[in-house]
């Protein structure tokens, strides 16, 4: 494999890439149990953005791990998962923003960084405005459900320098927050860096 | 009846007046035969057909219940602040904060920025689903061999970008949407059990928690297993009612629920409307 590019994303950041077709990004949990919120679209065409709905219904299940196949609303592949170390992943959480914190923990928690602020500063450098976010997924990240329904973020399964792999089906334009939470276990209550790489295969 | 001529053509057309269909809206809705309210309080009286859609504007407060009068109807709902549809709803943040999957009585249908779109006031069905979305065009030709909407297997996806754009909204204000009367529950290990219908009658009662677009198409669940297209009528019936107040149970059901509802009459106050 070549590296394209190897890039850190600090504790709380957005970043954005365009990953072309067959090219693999991986995103590493540098210090474990670090929650990366992640949004992508066709990047020639933004209204053909990742669905969690398709990929939960297509795979017939709500956690991605190697072999997931991430769909977009018109049900086309945009990524699949390669490699996985950590086996769960959560496509149903969502992003955490300033609003939806005033429902979970209280209105002390406005001030705070949140995920969507991250996604709605990142996609504006491409034109992609409030409407252009959806349910995300959230590498890393534990959110079991049980038989009655509840469902939660619960401490997470990763643990420092492990990592999941996704090769672009098309060209792909990745949006990602690094997530700021500081109120659950979704970054162990401590927000910490990830890295990400994106290489393709030697001669492609 | 001769059409040749533009006097015979008008005739035929005039002549078809009071036509009843299976599936229709009546209006006034006040015309609706037995109506679950006083009858002058009906807003919205309609049977939406299998593979169609549906639309309106329902004003704060307004009840609005879903029937699926044979046991194969689906409701894949949208909902926008009708004024304002950059705020809609969010099925992830309605999971999230209410830390459960499900859908239900006492459940509250959340914005994307942390206020009540509707509230669930009523269920004899429970068979729901939050996380499969609609049917694609793409998924429906596959399956049935169309998803067009004026095809045979309408996909839900194509019938509610039809119903956005009567809307002035494009297919990139479409988030994920929920469904009713098709349920799906989740095993252990993450992956999904369809649970299909609890048969023909169900019927589910929202209230407007503030002033809505609503955005609904009848077609089969993604998941349902069946190799043909089978989606039945569903009814669809709007009432004058009033929000949830201070007092209501459903307002102190949850702390979750209990900001959401104060942040959502926070926001009507101070635009002078709550």
């Amino acid at each position: 494999m070549t590296n394209v590019k190897t890039e850190t994303v600090a504790a709380r950041a957005a970043w954005s890439s365009v990953v072309r077709t067959g090219e693999t990004l991986t995103i590493t949990d540098l210090h474990g149990n670090q929650a990366v919120d992640f949004l992508l679209y066709d990047a020639h065409d933004t209204s053909v953005r990742y669905s969690a709905p398709d990929t939960i219904h297509a795979q017939g299940g709500i956690f991605l791990t190697t072999g997931s196949v991430l769909l977009s609303n018109e049900h086309t592949p945009l990524m699949t998962v390669t490699a996985d170390d950590v086996g769960r992943h959560d496509t149903v959480g969502g992003a955490c923003s300033k609003e939806s914190n005033t429902l979970r923990y209280g209105h002390h928690t406005w001030s705070q960084h949140a995920c969507v602020d991250n996604f709605l500063a990142e996609g504006a450098r491409y034109g992609l405005g409030k409407r252009d976010l959806v349910s995300n997924i959230n590498w890393y990240m534990n959110v079991p459900v049980e038989r009655d329904g509840t469902l939660g973020i619960v401490d997470g399964l990763s643990a420092p320098g492990l990592s999941v792999a996704l090769r672009a089906e098309r060209d792909v334009l990745v949006l990602v927050s690094n997530c700021p939470q500081i109120n659950n276990p979704c970054n162990g209550f401590e927000p910490t860096a990830v890295q990400m790489t994106i290489s393709r295969a030697a001669g492609a | 009846m001769a059409t040749a001529t533009t006097h015979g053509a008008r005739a035929h057309a005039r002549a078809q007046e009071g036509t009843r269909a299976e599936a229709m809206p009546v209006v006034p809705a006040t015309d609706w035969p037995a109506p679950p309210c006083a009858a002058g309080h009906l807003v919205w009286a309609e049977t939406v057909a299998g593979g169609n859609y549906t639309h309106r504007v329902l004003a704060r407060g307004t009840e609005l219940r879903l029937t699926d009068l044979r046991g194969d109807a689906c409701a894949h709902l949208l909902l926008f602040v009708a004024d304002r549809p950059w705020e809609r709803l969010n099925v992830a943040d309605t999971v999230k904060v209410q830390w459960n999957a499900y859908l239900g009585e006492g459940r509250l249908l959340l914005s994307d920025q942390g206020r009540v779109l509707a509230s669930v006031i009523a269920d004899t069905s429970g068979r729901h689903d939050t996380l499969c979305g609609t049917s694609t065009l793409v998924r429906n030709t596959d399956r049935y061999g169309d998803g067009t909407p004026q095809g045979p297997s309408p996909a839900g996806r194509e019938l509610l970008q039809l119903a956005a754009a009567k809307n002035g909204l494009e297919p990139r204000d479409l988030p994920p949407s929920l469904s009713f009367f098709q349920g799906v529950a989740v095993r252990d290990d993450g992956s999904l059990d369809f649970t299909g219908s609890s048969g023909p009658g169900g019927s589910v009662t929202l209230r407007a928690e503030q002033d809505l677009t609503v955005l609904i198409a009848n077609v089969p669940h993604p998941a349902d297993p069946r190799p043909e297209y089978v989606s039945t009528p569903l009814e669809v019936l709007a009432w004058r009612a009033v929000a949830t107040a201070p007092g209501d149970p459903l307002w102190e059901a949850t702390p979750e629920g209990r900001r959401a509802f104060l942040n959502t009459v926070d926001f009507l106050a101070a635009r002078g409307l709550a």
